[in-house]
């Protein structure tokens, strides 16, 4: 009997303790962050930001950028997030033009080029990097089936391809998005779609996520994925063999950026990590993951994309994506929802 | 007066006195049982009754949260892709249903009625989809039929992204369901009906079908009841390896997590809530039915050997045990090659969770974490009910209370379950909003999800105790809370056991519920999987379902270990 | 000691219960019981089965308390006294003892609560398995008894808190007939020995009529006699009670006058009389063994001559079937070796019987179909 006490006693002081160190553990600030960053990214930034800010601890929530931006355009009566960091520029100009984003200068934002952030002063956001869109192509199920590598766009339309290509659902994927946004702009509305018709008979699978026909290309599972640079180069160096094409006609693009909820009860611990977000080392972090980045000077190559990305860029109007996003998609979804994977 | 010489004439008839109902009074006991009852009822309808009724409220109003009627409904039966999903949801449910049940009671009959060798291992081996998340055979199947699978060629040309994939996956993953509803049916069968066929000369096939299947009729319509709830209502499979092909449970989740429309995930949710509704009730109907057949039985039948059939028995299990063999070895070898199909050396290069999608290792021991406390405040709760509701005196009302609502979750699918959470506690104004994103939330919502079964096991096992251990604990002066822990628990503990190890299981590969309720640091294994192989990373999605899987298989190893070494040590008493 | 206390002064008795009615539903398994048990008494609720004698047994003790009536123990009003503040131990039939404990701690199980020193209940617990004959038996569990022994162990546990009252709920029925007669003494004796007011509950007549004090008859949810065991044989009170114990011939009449009938051709007399109409249908019931062979002649009433059918030997007796001619008049009979071989009888053989008119019990009612 008494035994059986002492492990309660036990039991109850170390239970005791560890709640202690919980309650330690949470003196820290505790931030929501909002996210759609990939997340072999998000450790790095993670690691690097509380570093240098002890007294503030990220909470990621993370999901592709078109749920992450249903999930707080869903919540704007009770906004569940502190800040918004890492989702695509064109989904934080909906957030804004819902009124939910905080108008705050950056330390530092003075450096950052001027194309790379929301143009009010003080801005509601602040771009990080851009990414842009890219093939993969699987080079071993090419040679088995004799196709030759697409070098455009408009390659892809060739009926050789047919039930070759997978390519990201822009609903939920906002690199699925960039590209359909750039066709539009590129090729202007009607050709633009009738590009899609074509492309939409060889496209096997639209996939949820925007990394996912680069993977598929990888594992030679599909020979052609339409997906982005940074997942491209990472499937390239984690042995795929793929080679990583940027079409010639032009990329399309959005930047990652960052925004604070103007709801947020945790001001200060928001206002650090924007700053951050705009500072050297987070510039130099960003640019192990994408050719362009905020900061001027820091550009990086990316090992296996050829060419130059940021000459490739398109001229992109986020005003006219943000604005159309809504009836591009209905649009989208009305035409080529057929082949979807489940969660568009 | 100690002997036989006492008064021993007729008492006198002394006029009765004016009869008056008595109202014994409460013990001590009696009210502390009442008030445990009262919490019980309290938690029941927290974690049962009050979500369902949020995803009730939900389907009939709209985003500002006024009532609406039936809008929501219309609006959903004016989208055209409903009757697609529909019918294919049907199509779907009752194709694997067929397939499932019939090769269940194969399976169930070659066990029970000849002289199959090595039935321990069939039986082992056809408990292995219980051990994984349905995510498992969908990804399997992608590495066994996919474009770059290495049985390609059996599917002669169709794809495995659609249908097909879909039901064989569903298949593999309600087989063990189905195969211990008709095994118990075919269990029950009484010797003496066969003797009598037997006696009367009757051809084998036509005691089959007089006698055989007749007496296994009422597990066979629950298998194929319960089989077709789960398969609608399931969302990993055609998750996973649907391609384009939408079903109904998947456009739950589309609505609620892809587009954050809560009114119409309500809306397909209550559709979903239908079939498993429907299912329920006659599998209540015919679990009655059964018990009857069973008390009836008398003579146990003893399979004869019969070399045709036995062979033919073996045959047909083995190909089933090599299938289920089968998937499991691909999702293995698929998580340990190092780059499919293009480098299959072997390494550990897809267990690196950390860096993946999916929250890494650190999902994997919030999945561990999250088993054990729902089997340990689960077993507790569920077996420590079922213990007030069978020995609570009197009190009839509470009583047949708890008894339905341990019963409803059982009608409830995990997908309406998590739906009717995150309306109940994303409610700012909810007193319990604060358990949102928390892990006591994934806890609470997976015993609630698995309630019901647990409920049943704990009430079995207190059945078969002697009713009067309470009488001679009154009559003794003994609380009755020393009894239920000095002889109930230590009695019941293989029953106590049994339920911890199907709440571990469950909570370990369960999606369905905890997909609309996790939060980033309360990642799960299983949603992880699910994560992993949307942002393409299947190795990796491969490689934490086998976690899983190997995480169900030890903690069940160490079951049937425990057991057997508490049997030996303190149940010497069993005994003779 | 007891003794004197109980001739000084005739004290209410120990048990007195008062219009005790039970309903289940619409179902009433006791109707207005009526009973006093005097203190040291060995009590047996005797009747078929499902006539509420378990009923009874659980409203006295509070297990079922009762719908409607009052119970009183030891002059304490009890009947909505919770279980644990009674005073009483029990023996169920299944005798539930807790498989997973010894039988040392299943007899120690309420004294551990009760809060005594542990010497005190280690030294209880030996004296009662010394009283029980298990004193060896201590450390093994109860699957490890046998069926006797098991039925010991729980007689022990029930007397561990020296109750005042002992309820035995069919205690010997799961048990085979040997041991059975065996423990009827032993548990008879025990009771004598510990003087504790003793309620049976019981199906087997032989075993109330053996073992109890006196003996209340129950039939549905009613008293239908209570007595000793003799009164209760020689003397039943009502027809059900007649049937019930005993061998009985149940014969149809119509009643001549207050103290004669006419049976089946027959002219009996009997005593006492009835106070019934002649032409009144009566019931006549005679026990084989009061079928008077000897002597016949010196027998002033109700002779006859009979035929002897077949003789079956049974042991101790001949049981026979006599018929008598003229009449349609069949009785069985127990005539004794002596009788028999004294007499001649053989089957076949017409000889003089009576019917002692003391020994004829006659009810106002027809025989119920049996
Ligand atoms: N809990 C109960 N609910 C309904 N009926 C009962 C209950 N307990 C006993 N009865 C009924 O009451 C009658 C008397 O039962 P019982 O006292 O157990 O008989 P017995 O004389 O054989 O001990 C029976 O008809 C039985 O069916
Ligand atoms: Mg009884």
């Amino acid at each position: 009997m008494s035994s059986t006490r002492r492990r309660f006693t036990g039991l109850a002081v170390g239970a005791l303790a560890l709640a202690t160190t919980a309650a330690a553990a949470r003196a820290a600030t505790e931030l929501t962050v909002y996210t759609a960053l990939e997340a072999d990214q998000l450790k790095a930034y993670q690691a690097a930001f509380e570093k240098a800010n002890p007294d503030v601890k990220i909470r990621w929530v993370r999901d592709s950028t078109g749920i992450v931006t249903a999930k707080l355009l869903a919540e704007k009566a009770n906004p569940q997030a502190d800040v918004v960091m890492g989702l695509a520029a064109t989904s934080l100009m909906l957030l804004d033009k819902e009124g939910l984003l905080l108008p705050y200068a950056p330390k530092g934002l003075e450096k950052v080029k001027p194309t790379m952030r929301d143009p009010a002063d003080p801005p509601k956001w602040v771009g990080m990097d851009v990414w842009s869109s890219a093939l993969c192509f699987n080079t071993v199920e090419a040679g088995k089936r004799g196709l030759e590598a697409p070098t455009s766009w408009a390659d892809l339309t060739d009926p050789a391809y047919k039930g070759q290509i997978t390519m990201p659902n822009p609903a939920s994927s906002g690199t699925g998005f960039l590209m359909v946004s750039a066709w539009l702009q590129m090729m202007g509305e009607e050709k633009g779609w009738a590009y899609m018709d074509a492309l939409h008979q060889n496209v096997a699978a639209y996939t949820h996520s925007g990394s996912k026909p680069c993977r598929q290309a990888g594992a030679g599972e599909y020979t052609i994925g339409l997906s982005f640079e940074y997942r491209a180069n990472k499937t390239k160096k984690d042995g795929a063999p793929i080679e990583v094409i940027l079409p010639k006609e032009g990329l399309g693009w959005d930047m990652e950026a960052i925004g604070i909820v103007k709801t947020t009860k945790k001001l200060e611990a928001a206002k650090k990590l924007a700053d951050w977000a705009v500072s050297e080392e987070a510039n130099r972090l960003y640019a192990q993951n994408f050719a362009i980045v905020a900061l001027p000077g820091i550009a990086s190559r990316l090992e296996h994309v050829p060419g130059d990305i940021e000459a490739m860029l398109i001229e992109n109007d986020f005003a006219w994506a943000a604005a159309n996003r809504e009836r591009i998609l209905a649009e989208w979804s009305k035409r080529y929802d057929g082949k979807s994977e489940p969660r568009s | 007066m100690a002997t036989a010489s006492g008064p021993l004439a007729t008492p006198l008839p002394v006029p009765a006195a004016a009869p008056r109902p008595v109202r014994q009074a409460l013990s001590r006991d009696d009210l502390v049982m009442r008030a445990g009852l009262g919490l019980l009822v309290l938690w029941l309808a927290l974690s049962v009754v009050l979500p369902l009724w949020a995803l009730l409220e939900k389907a009939f109003s709209g985003p500002a949260g006024e009532f609406v009627g039936l809008a929501n409904f219309a609006a959903y039966l004016a989208t055209p892709a409903l009757s697609t999903s529909l019918g294919n949801s049907l199509l779907i449910a009752a194709a694997s249903t067929v397939i499932c049940v019939g090769l269940a009671f194969g399976y169930a009959w070659a066990l029970t009625r000849t002289c199959l060798p090595a039935k321990a291992l069939f039986k082992a081996i056809a408990a292995i989809p219980i051990l994984a998340p349905s995510l498992l055979p969908a990804i399997a199947l992608v590495y066994l039929f996919g474009n770059q699978g290495f049985a390609r060629w059996a599917l002669f040309g169709h794809s495995i992204y659609g249908p097909i994939g879909i039901v064989i996956g569903e298949v593999f993953w309600t087989f063990p369901h189905a195969l211990i509803i008709v095994t118990t049916a075919l269990a029950t069968a009484d010797a003496r009906l066969y003797e009598a066929a037997v006696a009367l000369k009757a051809s084998r096939s036509r005691i089959f079908w007089t006698v055989t299947l007749p007496g296994a009729r009422y597990g066979l319509i629950s298998a194929t009841f319960v089989v077709f709830t789960l398969v609608i209502t399931d969302f990993g499979v055609p998750k996973v390896i649907g391609g384009s092909f939408n079903v109904l449970a998947v456009d739950v989740y589309k609505q609620v997590v892809g587009q954050q429309n809560f009114q119409m995930g309500a809306v397909v949710g209550l559709v979903l809530l239908i079939p498993a509704l429907f299912s329920f009730l006659v599998d209540r109907l015919v679990q009655r039915r059964q018990a009857a057949l069973l008390s009836a039985r008398a003579v146990p039948l003893v399979p004869a050997p019969d070399r045709l059939v036995d062979r033919l028995a073996l045959f047909f299990c083995s190909i089933v045990a090599f299938a289920i063999l089968v998937v499991l070895g691909t999702a293995i070898f698929a998580s340990l090659a190092t780059f499919w199909p293009y480098d299959l050396r072997p390494s550990l290069k897809n267990y690196d969770f950390d860096n993946m999608d999916g929250g890494g290792w650190e999902s994997y021991r919030n999945s561990l974490e999250m088993a054990a406390l729902t089997a340990l405040f689960g077993t507790a709760i569920i077996f420590g009910g079922a213990w007030l509701v069978e020995k609570t005196r009197r009190f009839e009302g509470v009583r047949g209370l708890v008894q339905l609502l341990a019963l409803l979750p059982l009608a409830i699918p995990g997908l309406v379950m998590g739906l009717g959470y995150i309306f109940f506690f994303v409610e700012p104004s909810n007193p319990f909003h604060f358990l949102y994103g928390s892990m006591a939330i994934l806890v609470i919502c997976t015993i609630a999800h698995f309630y019901s079964v647990a409920h049943l096991t704990a009430v079995t096992a207190l059945k078969q105790l002697d009713p009067e251990f309470e009488s001679v604990s009154a009559s003794l002066k003994v609380p009755l809370w020393r009894t239920f822990f000095k002889v109930t628990v230590p009695v019941c503990l293989p029953a106590i056991l049994g339920i911890a190890l199907y709440l571990f299981v469950n909570a370990m590969t369960t999606v369905s519920a905890v997909v609309f309720l996790y939060s980033p640091h309360t990642q799960l294994a299983s949603i992880a999987v699910l994560n992993m192989d949307d942002a393409g990373d299947i190795a990796p999605a491969a490689a934490m379902a086998v976690m899983i899987f190997l995480t169900s298989a030890v903690v069940r190893g160490l079951y049937g270990l425990v057991t057997r070494g508490l049997l030996a040590r303190t149940q010497a008493w069993r005994r003779r | 000691m007891e003794a004197v206390a109980g001739a000084a002064a005739p004290a209410a008795p120990y048990l007195r219960i008062r219009g005790v009615t039970k309903r289940f539903g619409t179902f009433t398994a006791l109707e207005r019981v009526d009973l006093d048990v005097e203190a040291g008494e060995f009590v047996a609720f005797l009747g078929p089965s499902g006539c509420g004698k378990t009923t009874l047994l659980r409203a006295i003790c509070g297990l079922d308390p009762p719908s409607e009536g009052t119970i009183l123990q030891g002059g304490r009003d009890v009947t909505a006294l919770p279980v644990r503040e009674r005073d009483f131990g029990i023996v169920f039939q299944s005798y539930a003892l807790f498989p997973n404990l010894s039988i040392r701690a299943n007899v120690a199980y309420g004294l551990v609560s009760s809060g005594r020193p542990r010497r005190e209940v280690e030294r209880r617990v030996a004296e009662l398995l010394e009283l029980v004959g298990l004193g060896d038996q201590a450390e093994k569990y109860p699957a490890q008894l046998s069926g006797g022994q098991q039925q010991r162990v729980a007689l022990a546990r029930a007397l561990a808190l020296r109750p005042g009252l002992l309820l035995l709920d069919e205690p010997l029925s799961a048990l085979d007939a040997r041991v059975r007669a065996r423990l009827r003494g032993e548990i008879r004796d025990l009771q004598r020995r510990l003087g504790i007011t003793t309620i049976m509950v019981t199906h087997d007549q032989e075993e109330a009529l053996t073992m109890a004090d006196r003996i209340v008859v129950m039939n549905r949810g009613r008293i239908e006699q209570v007595g000793r065991p003799d009164e209760v044989y020689a003397r039943p009170a009502t027809a059900f009670v007649a049937d019930f114990i005993g061998k009985m011939n149940f014969l149809a009449g119509r009643l001549l006058a207050p103290d004669r009938a006419e049976v089946a051709g027959a002219e009996l007399l009997f005593e006492p009389p009835l106070a019934l109409g002649p032409g009144a249908p009566v019931t006549v019931c005679l026990r084989p063994e009061d079928v008077v062979v000897r002597e016949v002649e010196r027998r002033p009433a109700n002779r006859l001559t009979a035929e002897v059918g077949v003789m079956e030997f049974i042991g101790n007796h001949f049981q026979t079937t006599l018929h008598v001619p003229g009449t349609n008049l069949d009785l069985s009979a127990y005539l004794s070796i002596n009788a028999v071989r004294d007499l001649g009888i053989r089957p076949g053989r017409t000889i003089p019987i009576c019917l002692p008119p003391d020994r004829l019990r006659v009810f106002p009612e027809p025989p119920r179909p049996s």
